[in-house]
Order: structure tokens, then C-alpha cells, then sequence
């Protein structure tokens, strides 16, 4: 309990609007990945960002093999940082209380790799070969490509939109990570 | 923090706002001339806007609740204010400003004509909107007045106080002495008319809804914690007002056992997988193999199910109580060991033929005794081994058919042909909870074989050659398997004749001796792949040759279990002939045994102590020689298997592996190689292993626990073969969802064996002197016995009515009828199945047509509209021709869709982030009075 004033001023809990214990067990989190970046104080509210390779070695991210994706996709710039609001964000939105359409517009984040707002083929390629481990050849690959496109693009345009990545996400049976 | 994001955030409320109305800043300007006109209020508002430029800070929040104020008060006024006429402007004023603030009611009712001080208003305004509420109470405090206070102070008593007395000063005065009392702020209440606190609650609602969403936006975090502490700020300040205190730890509760609940749903889902016996390696194994391989090990699972089912059955209700409550071994002769047979009886050789001491054991039939009821417990053993040896068989035959049922209804409901096998299995088949490496791995594994499945399905799909040639070749290799399959039938059918002369000779050699085994194993040998490299003329997916290829080898070893039944059953003969002979010898004997007792002791009265057990001349008993048959075939079979992967799968590997280094060519990728799991002979050993258990377990109730043991170890060593030693298939392939043909093909199976045990039960005599029908002329005859000796007498006519064929034939005749009445109306479902689907498919192409045609029909869409005459000479104002081009708006956004990303990106992002603010005013001004300001204001001048 001591813990709450020397980190987080109550104001700061109440806006975060989670319950303490465990919103100082993210902090705790937060703070393990670089002690010596990390204040312990954080009540006012200090200006610090994590590199990305800090924070893909965590056991949530690191047998994930969108792992560098995800946390890009979370930080402001672009290239991986993450301060802690953008650290609680992350988590936030992968807990399972994150609602479906949430999860769905970070997933599409997450697969656009070239950040075109728009799942393209090469997109499509870098996460299929990243879920298979270049096992496949890349006829296949370019078959499976084909095929998604095909299948989920609505508007005829060749890539997939979040239009379409929503139409085709939000009827998948094990869409919930 | 708040300015930081400003800049992010004007973006977003501007675009959100053009997806939804172009209000923002025409809005608030042009709203003003149009409410003056209207109304006082109308200046109220405009007023409010007018002042935004002052603050910019505010101005987002303002535009976006703006909109939304303005409809309240609308909304509003007319409810109460239409009553109130006399009061004017300065009435209707109150309404608005009171959720926007407190100053601006100041001005309305003290000012109503406040048209001119704009600024002095601004202010006010700012005051009002959540975020600037210190400007609302300076300005309150200097006005004094702060109508906005009612808001605050006054709680739930006020609100009905109010209700009560309409009149402004009484609640003026209130207002007055409960701001000065209670609360922290500032202001004399203004009278809270109904309608305030219904605006006003609903804006606490709304922004409490904020509250709760605000984790489900997708901001960035600091701009969520911006909003959120704006929105808290209201709440805090307005909901006491309405008495709502506890919101917040009502609804941090609430979250908490949502959060809990969901623990707690998934650790039970959890715990019921962890309860799904061996899940975890069948999931190992179909990740490397694919489900084609893990449907063997499914089925091999649910035989076991089965199995331990059937087990449960015999040793419940027939071996153990015999056991525990019959008589002892060595008490009567069937449960003793001849005389003769007793020298040799613990030897390994005859233990291991199931003779000696295991002959005469509870696993089989003949060691049962014929008692009608043992033990304490009068349990009646015969009747009980009848009706679990019925039992078996109907227990089986209703649980394959159930398992059809169900598969067939899973197989038919989803999946399969669903429209995004690949988007779904490309975005949505990793699981984002894998934290472990080895998991990772093999999830991997599993995606890249699951991804390769579909590839083969797909590629299926597409492939489309000479379909003339193709046939043909089918044709060719179907006849070609034919005639293999008649000549193996008539080479079996040769051999076993053969087999019956040689029987009556005895000067055979050991070919001739064994020639049936040897034909036979080595049909089963060669048939296999023979039919395998047949099979590849025909070119088919290798989910439809696996099925090809189970039914063909399926129909070569019905000719094994030919040759076998017809072996048995001259065993059988035989064994009935002889045993009339014994059973006159050891009357006769016996009757010998009392003459000689009598004569030697010269006594004729004495009793004459019992026969040594060991000596009594015994009977074959022809069902204990069936009993072991069985066993026998089953524990080669076991022993054939298991050998077979030792040294067909393991040995192969490590040669292949080992020796590999030291060898001219490469064994890994060349000749040998490594193993392939054999998926159909492995299912049609397991099925015709089935139908021994089923066959045999009358005769050897110790068949089922045997059966038992082999399933379970065959489990986890054919888990570990094909994990160590097997390669995956080159097509790894899915299998089709339901497992109902092996079913099927088990279900043939169980039916083949049901035949030959109902017929020897039902007309065979059973042996005089062993097992628990002896002594009776029929199995069956232990049922009427207990229906005549147990059961009240009536009972028996029942039976003996139920008998009739007069009712037995339109039962039959119900049922046949019944069964062609279901099949006519299951026919009938799937075809407007079929229909819907269909349905469904052409409603998905039309919509994807109709997205990708959206320009030119749009396009063809403008050159009508151009087409229609007058169509600009009609006059602005009425409301009729503004709906015309309302259509022309959304075909446009649609379009961009298809074509530019522009709008498009706009779009998105407005359904990505719906901006409550922005959206609320949307979607509450019910029809009729939306419309109609909206549009005014759009069309207005702009302001000033």
C-alpha cells in the first residue's frame, strides 16, 4: 500500500482506472525492464520510453512472432519506444477485457507492416511467413496470399482495407485472443 | 498534458465530425441567427459559440458537446417550455445553459437580449462545458446568480422540490439557502425544471458511458486519460445533483467480477481440456502430421471410451462376482485343471496358448458356474452373463450410432466451406497467450501444417486437366483393384477348401499344415501397397484415396474374417459331435464310480464320498475353445503390431539415421527413408481388433480387460512411434471434421460380428458341463426362467403376448415406415439447406459486386440525376429538395471505398474511433427534430 504514494499519486490511479495492485504490478513490470531508465517515483509523471528490444524480450512477447509489430504499433513514433502510458496501452488492449472491435483495429495495425493503413500483399507475406517460419515455398506462399485477398477483399482493390479486415475479423470463430 | 494532445485531437473530433455532420464551426456559428429567430435559447447558444474563439483550449470540447446541448435544449423546451410561454426567452434559456453551464443561464435570464455581450457570454459558456468549470464559477461568482449551480448543490431533494413548486423564486430561494449550507459550490439555485435534470442526467450518463468505455477507444493513452479526466470532472461535479455518487465503485465492482468471472469461465474451459485424457499429445502429434494423423489417435481415444465402458460392464456385473461370491477354484470340476493336464499346466508355453491354469480361470466362459444365484447377495449370475453379453453389443451399437449422429451434425453445421479459410487462418490462428518456447514451436508446426492442408485442398480446387484421361485411368485402376480383390476371394476361397480335405489326413507337411496363415498374411501383406500404387492412377485428394483405400482393404480382410469364422465354426461341429459321446461317457463313468464304491465298500447304503474334481471326465466345452481362439488372435495381433513399429518404423529410423553417415547413397532422402504413419492400416486394425473383442467377449469376458490394456499402451507407444520415428506425409492433409467413416466402417464391423454370436446363442446348445448355461437346452432359456420363477405370473403372458408375430410384424412395419418417413424429411431439410447456402453465397457476391461497381453505377446514378429536369430550378427552402441529394453523398463515400484511399481512410477512422462526443448528437435528435435545425444550419450564413 505504501507503494501508491511513492509511485503514483492517487489522481494518477483514479485516471488510469484500474485497480491498484495491479496497475503497480504493471508499473513494477514496466520499472524491471530497465531499472535504471524507469523512476521509481512516478507522480510526476517523468518522461521516459523504453527501446523496443527491451520490451520484446518480456515472456508475454517473446515466443510471439508479431512481437516487434505490436509494440511498434503502440508507440507514437513509430520505431518501438514506449513510454508508459504507451506500455499500459499495450496491455490494455491485449488483456481479454479489451472488446473485440478494440482489438480488431490493433490487430490491423499489427499486420500492416508497411503502415499503409492498408493489408497489402507484401503485408500479407511478411505475417505469413512469420506464422510458419518460411516453412512454406513461395508458391504457396503466394497462394495463400492470393487466396486471403481474394476471400476477404470486399471492395475489389487487391488489398484489404480495415473495412474488410474488420468484415472478415469480427466473423472468425477464434477471434479473441 | 491536455495541450499536448490538443493538436491530435482537433484532427480527430474534426474528421469524426465530418463523417457524421458537418457541424462544428458552421454549426455553432450559423446556429445563432436561426435560434435568435426561433427562439431565445437559439441566442443562448449562439452566443456559447460565439465565444469559442476566445478559448481555444475549450473549443474541441465545446464542438463536440455543443452539438449535443443544443438538441437537449431543443429538445427540451419544447417539452417544458411550450407550457410556459409566459416566461419567455428568459425561460427558455435556463434549459440549455444549465448543462452547459451556469453562466450562461445568468445571461439568459438575466439578459436574455444578450445578443450584444458576446464576450462576457463566451466566457460564461466556456465556463459550462466540462472542461472549463473554473471559468464557470469565477463567472458565477461575480454574477452571483449562477443558475448553472442548480446543477450541483442541490441533489435529489432539489430536483423534487422543484417538481414540486414550479415557481422560480420559491426555488430561488431554496436554491439559495441549500448552496450556501451544503455544498462547496458557489450559486443560488435556479429553479431545476424536469426537463434540466433530464438533460442534465443524461449528459452525466453519457459521460459516465465515456467512464466505461474509455479503455475501448482506440486513443492514445494520454489523450484517453485527457477525456477521461475531463469527463470524471463533470460527473464528479453534476451527478450529485442527480444523487449518483456511487457510479464509479458500483462499476469498478462491477469490472472486477467481470474480470473474475472470465477467470474463472477460463480456467474451468482449462481444467475440462486438462480432463480430456491424453489431448495434449494428440494436439502434439496432429501439429507435426496434421489432422489426418490425429484422427487415428481420436478414434483410437474414443475406442478406448468404449471400451472401458464395455470393461466396466463385465468386470462389474459378471467376473467380479463371480469372484468375490462364487464357488472357489478346485471346488467342482469347470474350475479345475484335469488330472491329466496338470504336470503341464504352469508351464510358459502352455500359459502362453491360454491353457492349464488360464483355461480354467475367470477369463473364460467355462470357468462360470451354473447356480441360478451365488452369494449372499442372490445375484443371478447366468441371467447377468446373458444380459451383459446382449448388453455389449447393444451399448456399442447405440454409441456408434449417437457418435454418427453427432459428427454428422457437426460436419454439416459450419466450417468446412467457410468463406475465409485462409484471411482466418492467416490472422487469427496464433494464439497470443503462448509464452513458452516448446509451445511456440509447436504451434508453428501446427500452423505451417494446417496452412499446408488447405494449400492441398485449394490447389485441388484448381486443378482441372484432361478430365476424359482421368477418367479413364479411374475406371482402370478401380478395375484393376477388382480383379485383385475376386482373385484374392478366390484364392482365399481355395485355400480354405483345401484346408477341410487336409484336415481329414495327417500326413501333412508344415506347409501344407500352415498354408492358410501363410496365404493369408501374405494377401495382407502384398494387397496394401499393391492397391496404394493402383490407387495413384487415380489421381483423387488424398482425403478421398484414404477413404478408397480403407474400404479397399476393408473388403480384402472381410475375406481374413471369412476364412476365420468358417474355421471356427467346423471347430465348433466337431466339438458339439464329441461332446455327445462324452457326455454318455462321463454319466456312464460316474454311474461306474458309485458301482465301484459300492462293491468295494460292500455297502449299498453309504454315500459315497465325492469324485476328485481333477478326475471327473470333462466335456470339450466348445465355448471355452472359441473364448481362447479369440484371446489368442487378439494377443498375436497385439504382439504383430507392436513388433511391426519396433521394427518397421524404429529400426528403419535408426538404420536410416545412423547409418547414414557411412553409406554410398543418402538413406534419408533416398530409398528407405523414413516411415510413414499408415493411417488406414492402422484404423482397420483397430476395427477388426474391435470386432474380435466384440465376438469374443461372450466366451472370454477377459477379452475386454486384455482389450483395455492394449489400447491404453498402444496409445502412448504409438504416440511415441510416430513422434520418433515417422515422417509426415508429403500431402498433409485435413480430414474431414466428422471421423464418421471409420464409424461407418466399425459400424459394418460390429454388425459382421453381432451375427455369428446372436446365432450361436440363440440355436447352439450350450455344453453340458462347463460354463453357466450348462444343464439347459438354450442361452436363452436362463431368461425364461427368470421370467417363470422370479417375475409375477402375468408378466409371463405379457411376454408371451409381446411374442406374437401378430404383434410383432406391424411393429416392424411401424418402424420401416417411420424410418422412411425421417429419411424423406432429413432429405427435405438438407436440400433447402443446400438452398440457403447457395443463398448466402450469391448475397456475398452481389454485395462484393456491388462494392467493386460503385463508381459506375454512381457514375450512372449523376448522369440520371443530371437528366432530371428542374432539378436545380427548385427552390432551396423546402425540405423536399434537400432529401434528392442526400443519396448522392453516401454513393460518393462509398466510392472512395473502392477506388481512392482518401476518403476511404476517413471512413475508417471514424468507425475506428467513435468519438462519443461526435457521435452522440448524431444519433439522439430523433427523427423529426433533427433533421430539421441541422439543415437549417447548414444552410444558414455563415456567422457574424
Amino acid at each position: 500500500m505504501g507503494n501508491k504514494q511513492t509511485i503514483f499519486t492517487d489522481e494518477q490511479l483514479d485516471a488510469y482506472q484500474v485497480s491498484l495492485f495491479s496497475f503497480s504490478r504493471l508499473h513494477g513490470r514496466y520499472h524491471e525492464l530497465a531499472p535504471h531508465l524507469v523512476p521509481m517515483d512516478y507522480t510526476n509523471e517523468p518522461d521516459c520510453k523504453l527501446p523496443l528490444a527491451l520490451i520484446v524480450n518480456m515472456p508475454e512477447l517473446k515466443e510471439n512472432p508479431f512481437r516487434n509489430r505490436i509494440v511498434e504499433s503502440f508507440s507514437e513514433d513509430g520505431m518501438g519506444n514506449l513510454s508508459f502510458n504507451e506500455f499500459v496501452d499495450m496491455f490494455s488492449v491485449l488483456s481479454e477485457m479489451a472488446p473485440r472491435e478494440l482489438k480488431a483495429i490493433y490487430a490491423f495495425k499489427i499486420y500492416d507492416f508497411n503502415v499503409d493503413n492498408y493489408l497489402c500483399k507484401e503485408d500479407l507475406e511478411k505475417t505469413l511467413n512469420k506464422l510458419t517460419k518460411e516453412e512454406l515455398t513461395p508458391e504457396e506462399v503466394e497462394l495463400v496470399c492470393e487466396k486471403t485477398i481474394e476471400e476477404a477483399d470486399l471492395d475489389g482493390d487487391h488489398k484489404l482495407s480495415f473495412a474488410d479486415f474488420e468484415n472478415m475479423i469480427s466473423r472468425a470463430p477464434d477471434f479473441l485472443r | 498534458m491536455p495541450r499536448k494532445s490538443d493538436a491530435a485531437k482537433m484532427e480527430e473530433v474534426g474528421i469524426e465530425i465530418d463523417g457524421d455532420l458537418s457541424e462544428s464551426d458552421d454549426g455553432g456559428t450559423q446556429r445563432r441567427p436561426n435560434r435568435r429567430q426561433a427562439g431565445g435559447r437559439g441566442g443562448a447558444k449562439g452566443r456559447g459559440r460565439g465565444k469559442k474563439p476566445a478559448s481555444d483550449d475549450e473549443d474541441e470540447d465545446e464542438e463536440d458537446e455543443a452539438p449535443r446541448g443544443r438538441r437537449g435544449a431543443n429538445r427540451k423546451k419544447p417539452a417544458k417550455k411550450r407550457g410556459g410561454d409566459d416566461e419567455d426567452e428568459s425561460e427558455d434559456e435556463p434549459p440549455k445553459r444549465k448543462r452547459g453551464g451556469a453562466a450562461n443561464k445568468k445571461k439568459g435570464g438575466k439578459a436574455q437580449d444578450s445578443d450584444d455581450d458576446d464576450s462576457d457570454v463566451g466566457k460564461g459558456k466556456k465556463g459550462k462545458k466540462g472542461g472549463g468549470r473554473k471559468g464557470k464559477k469565477e463567472e458565477e461568482e461575480e454574477e452571483t446568480k449562477g443558475k448553472k449551480g442548480d446543477g450541483k448543490g442541490k441533489g435529489k431533494d432539489k430536483g423534487k422540490d422543484k417538481d414540486d413548486d414550479k415557481d422560480k423564486k420559491k426555488k430561488k430561494k431554496k436554491g439559495d439557502s441549500s448552496s450556501d449550507s451544503s455544498s462547496n459550490s458557489s450559486e443560488e439555485e435556479e429553479s431545476m425544471s424536469e426537463g434540466e435534470m433530464a438533460r442534465l442526467m443524461e449528459e452525466v450518463e453519457e459521460k459516465k458511458k465515456l467512464i466505461a468505455n474509455i479503455r475501448n477507444k482506440p486513443w492514445r493513452m494520454q489523450r484517453r486519460l485527457k477525456h477521461l479526466k475531463e469527463a470524471q470532472e463533470f460527473v464528479d461535479k453534476f451527478e450529485g445533483a442527480l444523487g449518483k455518487g456511487k457510479g464509479r465503485k458500483w462499476y469498478a465492482y462491477k469490472v472486477m467480477m467481470t474480470k473474475k468471472w472470465i477467470k474463472f469461465q477460463r480456467d474451468f474451459e482449462n481444467f475440462r481440456t486438462a480432463c480430456i485424457p491424453w489431448e495434449r499429445k494428440i494436439k502434439e502429434v496432429e501439429s507435426h502430421f496434421g489432422s489426418s494423423v490425429a484422427s487415428y489417435f481420436i478414434f483410437l481415444r474414443w475406442m478406448y471410451g468404449m471400451n472401458l465402458v464395455l470393461f466396466g460392464f463385465t468386470f462389474g456385473l459378471v467376473v467380479i462376482p463371480e469372484v468375490l461370491m462364487g464357488l472357489p477354484y478346485g471346488s467342482v470340476p469347470r474350475k479345475t485343471v484335469p488330472r491329466a493336464e496338470q504336470d503341464t499346466a504352469q508351464d510358459y508355453s502352455v500359459l502362453m496358448d491360454f491353457n492349464g491354469y488360464c483355461k480354467y480361470s475367470v477369463l473364460f466362459y467355462g470357468y462360470y458356474n451354473n447356480q441360478r444365484t451365488i452369494g449372499v447377495l442372490k445375484f443371478r449370475l447366468p441371467l447377468s452373463y446373458l444380459m451383459v453379453g446382449i448388453g455389449t453389443f447393444g451399448y456399442s451399437l447405440m454409441l456408434v450410432i449417437r457418435t454418427m449422429a453427432k459428427n454428422a451434425d457437426v460436419g454439416g453445421g459450419d466450417g468446412e466451406d467457410s468463406d475465409f479459410t485462409f484471411a482466418w487462418k492467416m490472422f487469427t490462428s496464433w494464439d497470443y497467450l503462448i509464452g513458452n518456447a516448446e509451445t511456440a514451436d509447436n504451434k508453428y508446426a501446427s500452423i505451417t501444417t494446417s496452412f499446408k492442408e488447405s494449400i492441398v485442398d485449394e490447389q485441388e480446387n484448381q486443378k482441372d486437366e484432361n478430365i476424359h484421361l482421368r477418367r479413364f485411368l479411374r475406371v482402370l485402376a478401380n478395375f484393376l483393384i477388382t480383379c485383385s480383390l475376386g482373385g484374392s476371394g478366390y484364392l482365399i476361397y481355395f485355400v480354405v477348401k483345401r484346408s477341410q480335405e487336409f484336415a481329414t489326413r495327417d500326413d501333412l507337411s508344415w506347409y501344407e499344415k500352415n498354408e492358410m496363415e501363410i496365404v493369408m498374411s501374405l494377401l495382407g501383406l502384398v494387397c496394401p501397397p499393391l492397391f496404394e500404387t493402383i490407387a495413384e492412377l487415380e489421381d483423387y485428394h488424398p482425403r478421398i484415396a484414404l477413404k478408397w483405400q480403407l474400404g479397399r482393404i476393408f473388403a480384402l480382410f472381410l475375406g481374413n474374417l471369412y476364412t476365420f469364422l468358417f474355421a471356427l465354426f467346423d471347430e465348433v461341429n466337431t466339438k458339439l459331435e464329441e461332446e455327445q459321446a462324452i457326455k454318455n461317457a462321463s454319466i456312464w463313468a460316474m454311474k461306474e464310480y458309485y458301482a465301484n464304491y459300492s462293491r468295494l465298500m460292500n455297502d449299498s447304503e453309504a454315500t459315497p464320498p465325492p469324485m476328485d474334481p481333477a478326475d471327473v471326465i470333462r466335456g470339450p466345452c466348445w465355448e471355452t475353445a472359441v473364448g481362447i481362439e479369440f484371446v489368442k488372435l487378439t494377443v498375436s495381433d497385439i504382439q504383430v503390431s507392436y513388433l511391426t513399429i519396433l521394427i518397421g518404423d524404429f529400426a528403419r529410423a535408426v538404420i536410416v539415421r545412423f547409418l547414414n553417415y557411412c553409406w554410398c547413397w543418402d538413406l534419408e532422402a533416398g530409398f528407405p527413408s523414413y516411415g510413414e504413419f499408415d493411417i488406414s492400416g492402422n484404423v482397420l486394425g483397430l476395427v477388426f481388433n474391435q470386432g474380435m473383442i466384440w465376438m469374443g467377449a461372450f466366451y472370454a469376458p477377459g477379452l475386454v480387460g486384455i482389450n483395455v490394456l492394449r489400447l491404453l499402451s498402444s496409445m502412448y507407444y504409438q504416440c511415441w512411434a510416430v513422434m520418433a520415428t515417422n515422417v509426415p506425409h508429403e500431402r498433409v492433409f485435413k480430414a474431414s471434421k466428422s471421423n464418421n467413416f471409420y464409424m461407418g466402417l466399425l459400424l459394418l464391423v460390429l454388425f459382421l460380428s453381432l451375427l455369428p454370436v446372436v446365432y450361436t446363442i440363440m440355436t447352439l446348445p450350450p455344453s453340458f458341463d462347463c460354463g453357466p448355461f450348462s444343464g439347459k437346452d438354450k442361452m436363452f432359456d436362463v431368461v425364461m426362467e427368470t421370467i417363470d420363477l422370479d417375475l409375477p405370473a402375468f408378466m409371463g403372458t405379457l411376454f408371451s403376448y409381446a411374442a406374437n408375430p401378430g404383434l410383432i410384424i406391424p411393429a416392424v412395419l411401424l418402424m420401416v415406415l417411420a424410418i422412411y418417413y425421417l429419411n424423406s424429411v432429413s432429405e427435405a431439410y438438407q436440400n433447402s439447406n443446400m438452398e440457403l447456402k447457395k443463398k448466402m453465397k450469391m448475397a456475398r457476391d452481389e454485395e462484393k459486386n456491388r462494392r467493386n461497381n460503385a463508381d459506375t453505377t454512381n457514375q450512372v446514378m449523376k448522369d440520371l440525376e443530371d437528366l432530371l429536369p428542374n432539378r436545380s430550378l427548385i427552390p432551396p427552402d423546402p425540405p423536399e429538395p434537400e432529401k434528392p441529394p442526400e443519396p448522392e453523398p453516401k454513393p460518393t463515400k462509398t466510392k472512395p471505398g473502392s477506388a481512392g484511399k482518401g476518403v476511404n481512410l476517413q471512413k475508417d477512422v471514424a468507425l475506428a474511433s467513435p468519438n462519443p462526443n461526435a457521435r452522440a448528437p448524431v444519433s439522439r435528435p430523433p427523427g423529426p427534430r433533427g433533421p430539421g435545425p441541422g439543415r437549417g444550419r447548414g444552410r444558414g450564413p455563415p456567422p457574424r
